[in-house]
């Protein structure tokens, strides 16, 4: 009998992976290869609603336990691999056992950067938020009064800021570049989320860098600045970027770079092997391109699943991303790589606006805050490739619609 | 615990028993209804969880909020009057018998 199609990684990719391959009527064997103890699950509410406590666990599951079983699908849970062999195709899990399969699709995600060791980063009470796991450890941590430090004002780091403020505890955020968001964001979304943190008591402090975390009977005491400034602290959630999760596919001979290297067919260097998700680097528009959410791990396993069975048009994402904080809802709209201006459009009700990014005269990306319908119309608009009137988009009596048309 | 019925498109109805509480997108993905996708996990994100409120429910169910309303401009399937997001309703008993259809998408 033929070898099964293996997915390894337990998470989002593989799932979708997997259901897309069952609805394009692949029938044939199917395995899913993960080292975490969990069914796949959504990781956004990890910084969100379940490390809150509002949301419980059993709200994560992508998949019910039962639908695998359904859809025959033989998921592996607590099997970590080692190795990989494209010549034999053969994957080697951590207890010796060698699986073989037909075809690969290598969905194994990244892993937070943390802090060296040297500075402090293998405390106690220095977190940061990956998995399950991660969010299990922090949660009994955040109580009302605790001093809280964040590293890194990225999406994940000013989520977890918002719940530990919300909590009552004392938090601090440090962000070694000029301004929180810097990465992702243009400078009015920055404001925008510096602002609505301090307005919660949080304290933002930019351009300062850590120079080592201290601590006293390997817990957590505090973080001396490279000012020399000390700030005294309970526990630290690191969310400093991540790393894809690509050492596998190194270590096997296949093509790497910031990530495993695909074509618009989600093919390796290995032609029997795939890859999609946080792991995967491919290009689009002209540049390498590898993305952290949601939209690209679910298309991008649904298109693996197509090119697993045969031929498809190249991956083209149409990405979007969302970051809860506090009251506020930010929604974005494509990517924002290479722009050159942006437009400020005031919402219609408190703490909304929304944030549009130009190269040239077309429109990229949006950031809307509280403002579904920017989000929404400027979402279509970018899959239409139209681009607005600057003026009149930064009209906040102008119609969006009418504007968009 | 209230029986929702999700009829697809085509005829087929799914019908399950639904924790008060949650929403409707989990339980429909939760019970393998096609075509309610819910990729935000229901954080009104990315309007793949669309579906129908059948007309003899509208009252119940209500109308979609501000954000729900203006996130229906991007459904797949053409938005009709009684278009809502389902991660937006809330199962509750009032909602017992419920019908809602499912646009293929
Ligand atoms: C706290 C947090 C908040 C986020 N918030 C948002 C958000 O609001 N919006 C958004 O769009 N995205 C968000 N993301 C990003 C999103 O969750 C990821 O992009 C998505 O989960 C990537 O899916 P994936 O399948 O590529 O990887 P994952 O879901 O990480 O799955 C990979 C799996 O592979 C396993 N694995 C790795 N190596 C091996 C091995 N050798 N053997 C066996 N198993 C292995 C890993 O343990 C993991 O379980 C967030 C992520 C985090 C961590
Ligand atoms: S699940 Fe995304 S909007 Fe309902």
């Amino acid at each position: 009998m033929a070898a099964p199609i293996i997915l390894l990684g337990a998470g989002q990719a593989s799932a979708s992976c997997a259901a897309k391959l069952r609805a394009l009527g692949y029938d044939g064997k199917l395995t899913i290869v993960g080292e975490e103890p969990a069914a796949p699950y959504q990781r956004p509410p990890l910084s969100k609603k379940y490390v809150s406590g509002e949301l419980a666990v059993e709200r994560l599951f992508i998949r019910p336990l039962s639908w695998y079983g359904e859809q025959q699908i033989d998921l592996r849970l607590e099997s970590h691999a080692v190795a990989l062999d494209p010549a034999a195709h053969l994957l080697t899990l951590a207890d010796g056992s060698k699986l073989p399969y037909s075809k690969l699709l290598l969905a194994t995600g990244s892993t937070p950067r943390s802090l060296p060791s040297e500075i402090g980063g293998r405390l106690g009470n220095v977190f940061t938020i990956r998995n399950l796991a991660d969010a299990d450890a922090i949660a009994p941590a955040l109580k009302p009064g605790a001093k809280l430090l964040v590293i890194g004002g990225g999406y994940i780091g000013l989520e977890a800021a918002a719940v530990a403020a919300q909590k009552g505890l004392t938090v601090t955020v440090i962000e070694m570049a000029e301004r929180i968001l810097q990465r992702v964001a243009a400078a009015p979304t920055s404001d925008f989320f510096r602002a609505l943190h301090q307005s919660h008591g949080v304290t933002i402090r930019e351009s300062t860098g850590l120079a080592e975390l201290l601590g006293a009977d390997n817990r957590l005491t505090g973080a001396r600045l490279k000012d020399g400034t000390i700030i005294p602290a309970d526990l630290a959630i690191v969310g400093i970027g991540i790393i894809p999760n690509d050492a596998l596919a190194r270590d096997a001979g296949l093509a790497v770079e910031g990530g495993i290297l695909v074509d618009g067919q989600c093919r390796t260097s290995d032609p029997d092997i795939f890859a999609a998700g946080d792991c995967a680097v491919f290009a689009w528009r002209g540049a390498r391109t590898r993305l952290e959410s949601v939209q690209n791990a679910i298309d991008q396993g649904e298109h693996a699943a197509a090119c697993l069975l045969g031929a498809a048009p190249d991956y083209d994402p149409k990405p979007w991303f969302w970051s809860d904080q506090y009251d506020v809802k930010l929604q974005i709209a494509g990517l924002n790589r290479g722009y050159d201006s942006t437009v400020l459009r005031p919402g219609k009700r408190p703490l909304s606006q929304s944030i549009w990014y130009f190269q040239g005269d077309k429109l990229i990306a949006i950031d809307a805050m509280n403002d579904a319908l920017a989000y929404a119309l400027g979402k279509k608009a970018l899959e239409a490739g139209r681009s607005p009137d600057r003026a009149a988009l930064a009209d906040p009596a102008s119609d969006l619609k009418t504007v968009l048309a | 615990m209230p029986k929702i019925t999700w009829v697809l498109d085509g005829g087929r109805e799914i019908s399950a028993n639904v924790a008060v509480g949650h929403n409707l997108m989990e339980a429909a993905v939760a019970n393998n209804v096609p075509d309610v996708i819910g990729e935000c996990g229901g954080c009104l994100s990315c309007a793949t969880c669309h579906v129908y409120v059948d007309p003899a429910w509208a009252a119940k169910t209500g109308k979609p909020g501000e954000m729900e309303d203006d996130m229906l401009e991007i459904t797949t399937a053409e938005r009709r009057e009684m278009s809502r997001l389902s991660c937006q309703i809330i199962a509750t008993e009032e909602l017992d018998g419920l019908i809602l259809h499912v646009p293929h998408i």
